[in-house]
């Protein structure tokens, strides 16, 4: 099937490895036998690369066998690209391991940072946007990249402070990272708007501003919504709730730009039963082939 | 002190301040959007811990087990990115924990739901077939010096109470009111397919498996059960973990 390239001195890695322009759905344990079981129609799956930094057992078991099957994202959330120290090697060989076994047609990770020092933080944590983090954050892409030989996609956060230290605005800086490192963008159209709302910014045009001919895959989720100090809205990204309308909205204005793009419906709290994520991923797929309709006519 | 030093330190103590250099669009108290982070890592911890301790939490209620987790996640958070055995040393805090001391079975309760965790992800290793088995013990010269390796997934939980019994209660297989806690009990922890089977065993098979696990021939654990067990019935032993599938390779002296 695929036919990943070893080793790769140059961060620049050819587009080998694509996700099909259709939808896909977080894989849950709780869901591995009712997929095998039904093989319901659906573009790809994605899991979280730590929960299988396991030797064996059936969370393998499963996902080699839904693996024969679909498409596969690996998305890590604890290689701590935005630590202000370096990547640790440890976390980077598990991850070569698990993309050998696998041969996924995606590895993502996230614009953020979750560990300091030898302390796993267990979150998604913010960094300022300046020439400084600017440089460290291309610099463990390009470890990254060389070290897997593979080109990854970088996924914009959901933030709910801002830094004083910050020069550049968060488009901006991730288009530069873009182009510096040529990794992709995993355009996280809810982490767009939960920010845009927190940080009183314009959600149409953060996503004009982010570089989307780079857009590898998009995810959609769900929210929560408190209120700041001030009574300000102030949204959680919390993947425990279905996809508010604001952000289906925002989906179609994304998909209006980019054209098809995978789309990837994550759900990892308040977890409902299959048919129920399946409903929702099938309202993605709609306006995914809308889409194809329209750039095939 | 470095940006995300104050930030990582004060997201794991909520009695230090919120960091400086945060900011916000309307002038509001970054403390309070700062409180998400605090919120978001310390409810992720105890969650964790949560999923790998459901009878602890059923023992000691809700509440206290998560002041309890609280307690412990702030003073030892993970080390790893692998979330899936985070809290191997929470048996150890809780023999510690004061307020816990009233379920002194508490702490040999998560030792085994942990050995629970360990096994079910534990490395796929195929089992020896027993014609091998049979083949190696009738070969007198290499009997003494025979080691069986059992598959990754094995623990034994050996326990001053009755730790299965109250496991099991918490299972829906018995009545929790019927299980008298005061008895020493031995479980034996194993992957049985696609699931984990955890099952009582005689303090003699108990000490067999133990000592075969700890990489010592089959004649010593032989010796260590027997002198603990009178009644040890090595036959029995080699059954049971040959109809569980659980011997995977056959050492000898002259075989490392």
């Amino acid at each position: 099937m695929l036919n990943p390239s070893n080793k790769s001195t140059k961060p620049q890695v050819a587009r080998t490895h694509t996700l099909p322009a259709r939808v896909g759905v977080g894989l849950k344990p709780e869901h591995f036998q009712e997929i095998l079981a039904t093989r319901p129609d659906i573009g790809f799956f994605e899991v979280h690369a730590e929960n299988y930094m396991v030797p064996g057992g059936p969370f393998h078991h499963y996902l080699t066998r839904i693996h024969e099957c679909y498409a596969l994202s690996v998305h890590g959330v604890g290689l701590s690209i935005g630590a202000d120290a370096p990547l640790d090697i440890e976390h980077l060989n598990a991850l070569a391991v698990l993309l050998k076994r696998y041969q996924p047609e995606s590895f993502s990770e996230h614009l953020a940072w979750s560990t300091h020092r030898d302390v796993f933080l267990n979150d998604l944590l913010p960094l300022p946007y300046n020439t400084a983090t600017l440089q460290r954050v291309c610099d463990h892409i390009d470890q990254v990249q060389a070290h897997l030989g593979r080109r990854m996609l970088l996924e914009n956060p959901a933030t709910y402070i801002e830094f004083v230290a910050s020069t550049w605005n968060e488009a901006t800086f991730i288009s530069e990272v873009v182009r510096r490192t040529g990794c992709g963008l995993l355009l996280d159209v809810n982490n767009v708007y939960v920010s845009s709302v927190n940080h009183q910014r314009d959600a149409h045009a953060v996503i004009r501003a982010l570089p989307l001919a780079q857009v590898g895959e998009i995810h959609l989720a769900g929210f929560a919504e408190q209120v700041d100090g001030n009574n300000d809205r102030l949204l959680i990204d919390s993947h425990g709730s279905p996809v508010a309308q604001a952000v289906w909205d925002l989906y179609a204005f994304t998909l209006g730009l980019t054209g098809p793009v995978a789309t990837l419906l994550e759900r990892d709290n308040d977890l409902p039963a299959w048919p129920v994520l399946l409903a929702e991923a099938n309202l993605a797929d709609r306006q995914l082939c809308a889409e194809l309709e329209e750039v095939n006519t | 002190m470095s940006t995300q030093t104050a930030f990582a330190q004060a997201l794991l103590d909520a009695e230090l301040p919120c960091p400086t250099g945060l900011t916000t669009w309307n002038s509001s108290d970054p403390t309070l959007r700062f409180s998400v982070y605090r919120n978001n890592v310390m409810v992720s911890l105890i969650d964790a811990l949560a999923d790998t301790y459901p009878v602890v939490q059923t023992l000691v209620g809700e509440e206290f087990f998560r002041a309890m987790a609280r307690e412990f996640a702030q003073n030892n958070p993970p080390r790893s990115a692998v979330m899936a055995y985070y809290g191997r040393d929470f048996a150890d805090f809780i023999t510690t924990f004061s307020p816990a001391a009233s379920v002194p079975y508490l702490a040999d309760v998560a030792r085994l739901e942990m050995a629970r965790v360990m096994a079910y992800h534990a490395a796929d290793v195929v089992a020896i077939h027993p014609q091998v088995l049979q083949a190696a013990l009738a070969v007198p010269e290499q009997l003494l010096s025979l080691q069986l390796v059992l598959h990754p997934s094995v623990h034994v939980i050996e326990s001053s109470f009755a730790i299965f019994s109250v496991w099991a209660a918490h299972q829906g297989a018995q009545s929790a009111l019927a299980v008298d806690p005061d008895v020493a009990q031995t479980a034996l922890v194993y992957r049985d397919g696609l699931d984990v089977g955890i099952m009582e065993l005689a303090a003699g098979s108990g000490t067999f498996v133990s000592t075969l696990l700890i990489g010592q021939t089959l004649a010593a654990a032989v010796k260590a059960a027997s002198s603990l067990d009178p009644e040890f019935d090595l036959t029995n032993a080699l059954t049971l973990l040959l109809r569980l599938q659980l011997i995977t390779h056959l050492k000898t002296g002259d075989t490392p």
